[in-house]
């Protein structure tokens, strides 16, 4: 009883060593914005719901405009407008209507706003620290978080873990696919913008540098209600067009939620009322990082464990591998 | 210390057998139609639920309900009580076939399944992820427990050289094969960390790896005295309540170090106020409660525990309580935000149904045509 309470008591120090190296806690580092990042402001007060971005957005991405027979004998012509209601394994980009409980849609409702949907490009997303086979990527220099299909194995754990619900899975298909707004990387990469931002007429999106466009978010919500102001068209440093300045509602929506994004938001109403689920100012990645790489720093305390069992394996499996077995296994022939 | 095994032998196509045989033809029809028409064709999965029944019942209460063998290696190995040791096999096999199934489920779950070696492949792990953790740690501890089962086979195979061979070194794979539960059962739980919000305040929780872990073995013990019961009454097997009394006076000490802790935590975070909210979660959450308290209070007793009826309804109860628990993080009591709902389809039921009853032919032929269970003297 003495031995094996001693041989218990080493198991068990190499036990607490996993508790010891959780013990001095490191968090780990927040995310930084890389210094070129590119983004996008979508501004809600500007956007009149022409849906002309979902168009351009799946024309770039080779996507088939879904058809929705409603609308289309509503407005008398077929094709104009996509017909998918949310985002989904066909679809990237979508304007939604949200309006007052009980009000009819109607723009002049203060409380109805349109908002568009795509991916954030978190600065931390948790996204790519959930892919096992790091199928989501994030570039070092523009920040867009893309997608390679190569790598994926479908698991769908980038689904669980976004906090926006921005990757679909193509449900529908035997051999499917991730889909989710990768900013139109082929089209940066030709020094062009994304599709969306080229469509927008009215400049409610709005493709720049994201520490510009950080500044622009903060000069339309310091804007005097009423006032006529200038709005860029398209991009940061392009052409502008004058227009009434609208009220903001006093929140720039991804400087900071789930450690910050690259896809900036504002509206006139609080953006729980447009849809966007309660995330924290902490990308959620960062936690779970930081307790998976401390239990597992540098996989020591697995390894000391590791050693403690098989010495304990080893002390108790003794007998068996001292005993006669070549006796033994003949006796149980003769039984045969 | 050394003790014979001798397979049961017996009829082996009886009428469950059969029953078993038809329920897994049905899901391979559904399997079939899952590999031709997409994941979609068979299932509610959807983008708000991208995982449903398959990863909440196949893989997590699937491995953990197969913790029997690590349970049991725990206590003959670790805490070196050697008196246990008859019984390891057949805790053996229960997790052999947990685990294998668990792995092909994984196969019909995942969308780009032609890939999944990917996992496996230095340029694409992502060491950040929870989820490869969980891939790589079950995939090897599924090796090992053929390994640590393979005498059985090897006994049956008359292959001695073979075995004197494996028994020198099996102690190191006993060793790995109580590392890698230990790694992954926690994992399971840290899996639900980054999805925040999504899980609800009653089970998110920093310390999820450690309830995962505790309600693991836990669960390991309650299903090798269900287990061992089952085999009494089914295969006309005498009774080892004694051995059983013993394992089963294990439970209630994990049990309430896992509801102080849960319960605890809840009150420190101040995530007990989500008891207090309309909706069914609060019921789900005491029901869960109530089924770990209902075993405790059982197996508290010494006397309670040499009475089979009651060890057998207690153990059933710890096992449902862990499934459940699962169920409630992962399913349940998950919200990914308005307007999402999930409910297995008939398809996706029939595929976790088949291979639930895969896994009971499994263990019916082995037990009947190799060395599992010890011989009764
Ligand atoms: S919004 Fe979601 S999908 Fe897009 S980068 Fe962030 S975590 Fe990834
Ligand atoms: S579905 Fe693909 S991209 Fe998403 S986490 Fe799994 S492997 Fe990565
Ligand atoms: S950036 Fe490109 S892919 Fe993304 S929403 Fe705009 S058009 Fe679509």
């Amino acid at each position: 009883m003495n031995i094996d309470r001693r041989q218990f008591f080493k198991v068990m120090a190499a036990g607490s060593a996993v508790a010891v190296g959780a013990s001095p806690v490191q968090a780990r580092q927040c995310k930084a914005l890389p210094p070129d990042a590119i983004g996008i402001l979508y501004d809600a007060n500007l956007c009149i719901g022409c849906k002309a971005c979902e168009h351009a957005c799946k024309d770039a991405n080779d996507m088939p405009v879904s058809s929705n027979g409603p609308i289309d004998q509503a407005h008398g012509v077929v094709g104009a407008w996509d017909g998918d209601d949310d985002l989904s394994g066909r679809t990237m980009n979508k304007i939604k209507a949200y309006v007052a409980e009980g009000s009819r849609t109607d723009l002049d409702d203060p409380e109805a706003s349109f908002i568009k949907r795509a991916c954030m490009h978190c600065i931390d997303p948790d996204c790519i620290s959930a892919c096992p086979v790091s199928a989501l990527t994030k570039d070092p220099f523009t920040g867009i978080v893309s997608y390679n299909p190569d790598a994926c194995i479908g698991c769908r754990y980038c689904q669980l873990a976004c906090p926006f619900n921005i990757p679909k899975f193509q449900y529908d298909k035997a051999f499917p696919q991730i889909v989710k707004c990768q900013l139109c990387a082929p089209r940066i990469a030709e020094g062009e913008i994304p599709a969306c931002c080229d469509a927008c007429p009215t400049g409610a999106s709005l493709f720049g540098r994201v520490e510009d466009l950080r500044e622009e978010g903060h000069r339309r919500l310091a804007m005097q209600p009423g006032e006529r102001e200038e709005f860029p068209l398209n991009q940061l440093g392009g052409a502008t067009r004058e227009a009434e300045a609208q009220s903001y509602y006093p929140h720039l929506y991804g400087e900071k939620e789930s450690g910050g994004t690259q896809y900036l938001m504002v509206a006139g109403v609080p953006f729980d009322k447009l849809g966007m689920p309660p995330v924290g100012e902490e990308s959620r990645a960062r936690l779970s990082e930081t307790l998976q790489h401390t239990l597992y720093k540098g996989m020591v305390a697995p390894g000391l464990l590791l050693s403690g069992l098989v010495y304990a394996a080893y002390q108790h499996t003794r007998d068996e591998r001292d005993a006669d077995h070549a006796d033994h296994l003949e006796r149980e022939q003769d039984d045969d | 210390m050394t003790e014979t095994f001798r397979p049961l032998g017996g009829k082996l196509f009886t009428r469950h057998f059969q029953f078993m045989g038809v329920l897994v033809l049905i899901a391979g029809y559904f399997l079939i139609r899952r590999f031709v028409f997409g994941i979609g064709d068979v299932s509610n999965l959807s983008d708000g639920f991208p995982w449903g029944l398959w990863i909440t019942y196949d893989v997590v209460t699937g491995t953990a309900i197969a913790c029997g063998g690590y349970a049991m290696a725990l206590l003959v190995y670790v805490f070196n009580r050697g008196q246990f040791h008859p019984m390891i096999r057949a805790a053996l096999l229960t997790s052999v076939f947990g685990y294998t199934l668990a792995g092909a489920s994984i196969i019909v779950d995942v969308g780009r399944y032609w890939q999944l070696y990917n996992v496996f492949l230095p340029q694409y792990i992502n060491l950040n992820s929870v989820m490869l953790e969980v891939a790589l740690c079950v995939t090897l501890y599924t090796l090992v427990l053929w390994i640590e089962f393979s005498p059985a086979i090897l006994e049956a195979m008359k292959a001695n050289r073979l075995l004197r061979f494996l028994r020198h070194i099996l102690f190191f794979f006993i060793g790995v094969g109580i590392l890698l539960p230990t790694m992954h059962q926690s994992s399971l739980g840290s899996l639900l960390l980054i999805a925040g919000y999504k899980v609800h305040d009653l089970w998110q929780t920093t310390i999820i790896p450690l309830l995962f872990l505790i309600t693991a073995i836990t669960m390991g013990y309650g299903i090798v005295v269900f287990e061992s019961l089952y085999a009494s009454v089914n295969l006309g097997r005498k009774l080892e309540t004694p051995l059983l009394a013993k394992i089963s006076a294990i439970i209630p000490w994990l049990l309430i170090v896992y509801l102080v802790l849960r319960i605890g935590d809840l009150f420190v975070t101040g995530n007990i106020r989500a008891i207090a909210a309309p909706g069914p979660e609060p019921f789900l959450f005491l029901a869960e409660v109530a089924l770990f308290l209902c075993a405790i209070i059982a197996l508290a007793d010494k006397h309670h525990r040499t009475r089979p009826t009651i060890l057998f309804w207690s153990s059933l109860a710890v096992v449902l309580g862990g499934a459940l628990y699962r169920f409630d993080a992962f399913m349940i009591a998950f919200d990914p935000g308005p307007g999402w709902h999930y409910f297995p389809a008939v398809g996706e039921m029939s595929i976790t149904l088949g291979i639930v009853a895969f896994e009971i032919m499994a263990y019916l032929f082995f037990v009947k045509k190799t060395p599992i269970l010890a011989a009764e003297h």
